[in-house]
């Protein structure tokens, strides 16, 4: 599986379990627009890092993400950085 | 009978010589027994009782039965008893000989290993008695230091004397003598409590070991007839756990030490259905404050108001503060911040809920997880995980997150007949977490379920808490 589409599934499921109303998924869409609030991607990022056993965000220089793009770019550099 | 002390100084020494049936009543240790009787007729300390007077004396057993007679004998001889826990670090005993200036050490350890450095006097101390050497003089008030286990660094000392400690008991020769036990070291409040009452109520009483498995000392207290028994939620679910918990037919059931939740009080209520449960709020340095026996988590509102019996409560700033003759009196060193306010009253750090006209625990101040600036109580999402019927106990931890600073998930220890194997985990996982959002707000819902065999618990009975 991707590493977009771990992330994709994680966005639907959380709103699922948490009862929010997603937005359409795009890579333009930003994450504060998305339906999920701070808890929910919290929780997104947890999952991540049980599923691919990595956090971006631990790096000392990641940028914060601002759109959905932004966050699974993220994702996908930190699994070519990963041995 | 021995000679009784000067009055002016009560001991549990003259406490006991007034009373009667002593032979009747036995202390239990693991490996041997002793009568009061036969040990105000004699010594457990050698005959070294003189050398001890007026001193600052470090009880430094390993067994817990040397220990309960060497405070009988040292209590108003002794100017100073400061009872060492058995877990204390070696690396801070010499902090405590210092700052309890202590000059004696009483110890049941062979000699190579008996000597505390830069103590002179050391005293053997064995259940096999001795004669006494001489008649016994009381006339020395003692001091008892009592241990608390700090989050960090050294242990906190907290200064209490026999009255202060036995302000809650009621002394007297019952019609029924009880059998008291505890699965708490006596050198813990919740521990010396239980000894208390035994000596001053006209009890026995069996000791735990820390060599012995929950399942041998039920059967020995079982053998003993144990009618009274007290230990931590965390200590019943383990004993809940065993099937010698059948082994034993109390009379009445105490928790304290811990946060008492709805589901424990309902799982030892369908194990002893004859017992009195009680759950008591009760602090080192608070004191014992009060007993709940109705049945249920927390405690009625009006226990606030003003009332008798020397004992206010207070809440501040959400945490419950006491105010009794039973407080501790000082910290001894005077470590940074005092025991007391100015008004007198000891916050006890616990902090409390009110849900209509009924203070709920939900968990200690230091203790919170912080998710997103919104606070949660570990204690208050395990009295909810609890609440499940197939979960024997649980913790609560934090995770760290980039995003909201903390998550909150959860170890569950699942009840003997129950498994997680087998796919049944998602489910359980599902079942447990539904529990929890039908209860607490979103940010406190465990964001993950681990099934665990186990869960630590300390030496002082309460689950091992890392967050804090």
């Amino acid at each position: 599986m991707s590493v977009k589409l771990d992330v994709l599934t994680q966005f639907e499921q959380v709103a699922k379990e948490q009862k929010r109303t997603l937005a359409p998924l795009s890579d333009d869409l930003v994450l504060l627009d998305s339906g999920l609030d701070s808890l929910c991607l919290a929780i997104i990022v947890a999952r991540l890092e049980d599923a691919l056993g990595f956090d971006p965000f631990a790096a000392e220089d990641a940028d914060f993400p601002v759109t959905l793009g932004d966050f699974v770019r993220l994702y996908e550099d930190a699994a070519h950085a990963a041995p | 009978m021995p000679p009784t002390p000067p009055p002016d100084v009560p001991s549990l020494w003259s406490a006991l010589a007034a009373a009667g049936r002593l032979f009747d009543r036995v202390l239990a240790g693991a490996h041997a027994r002793v009568t009061l009787g036969d040990l105000l007729g004699g010594s457990s300390l050698g005959g070294r009782l003189e050398a001890l007077r007026g001193r600052s004396v470090l009880l430094a057993t390993g067994d817990q039965l040397t220990a309960a007679l060497a405070l009988i004998e040292l209590d108003g001889v002794a100017g100073r008893l400061v009872l060492c826990p058995p877990d204390l670090p070696a690396a801070q005993l010499p902090f405590v000989v210092a700052t309890a200036e202590v000059q004696a050490c009483v110890t049941d350890r062979p000699a190579p290993e008996a000597g505390v450095p830069g103590v002179d006097v050391v005293a053997g101390c064995s259940p096999l008695l001795a004669p006494a050497d001489a008649e016994r003089r009381g006339g020395h008030p003692t001091e008892w230091i009592l241990l608390t286990s700090g989050t960090t660094g050294q242990p906190k000392m907290v200064v209490h004397t026999l009255a202060s400690l036995a302000g809650a008991i009621t002394s007297g020769t019952p019609a029924e003598p009880a059998v008291w036990s505890t699965f708490y070291d006596i050198r813990r409040y919740g521990g010396l409590q239980i000894l208390l009452r035994a000596l001053l109520g006209g009890g026995s009483m069996v000791l735990s070991s820390a060599q012995e498995s929950t399942g041998d000392f039920l059967m020995r207290a079982g053998a003993h007839g144990v009618t009274h028994i007290s230990g931590t939620p965390s200590h019943w679910r383990r004993a809940l756990m065993s099937p010698a918990a059948r082994r034993i037919a109390p009379r009445y059931v105490r928790l304290s030490g811990e946060i008492a939740d709805q589901a424990i009080l309902d799982h030892l209520r369908a194990a002893y259905p004859d017992a009195r449960i009680a759950h008591a709020f009760a602090s080192t340095e608070a004191g014992v404050a009060f007993d709940v026996g109705d049945g249920l988590a927390g405690f009625p509102a009006s226990l606030i108001a003003p009332r008798g019996g020397g004992m206010e409560l207070k809440v501040e700033e959400g945490s419950l503060r006491i105010r009794s003759a039973r407080t501790a009196a000082r910290y001894l060193g005077g470590p940074v911040e005092g025991l007391a306010d100015r008004d007198g009253f000891v916050d006890t750090g616990d902090m409390v809920e009110l849900r209509g006209d009924r203070y709920y625990f939900v968990g200690r101040r230091g203790g919170i997880i912080n998710v997103g600036g919104l606070k949660v109580h570990p204690e208050e999402v395990e009295a909810v995980i609890n609440g499940h019927p197939r979960v024997r106990m649980s913790l609560v931890r934090t995770r760290k997150n980039p995003i909201t600073g903390a998550l909150v998930v959860a170890d569950v220890v699942l009840q003997a007949a129950a498994t997680a194997a087998n796919g049944h985990a998602a489910e359980l996982e599902r079942e447990i977490i539904g529990l929890c959002r039908d209860a607490l707000p979103r940010h406190k819902v465990p964001t993950a379920i681990r099934f665990v065999s186990a869960l630590p618990v300390a030496a002082t009975g309460k689950l091992v808490r890392h967050d804090a």
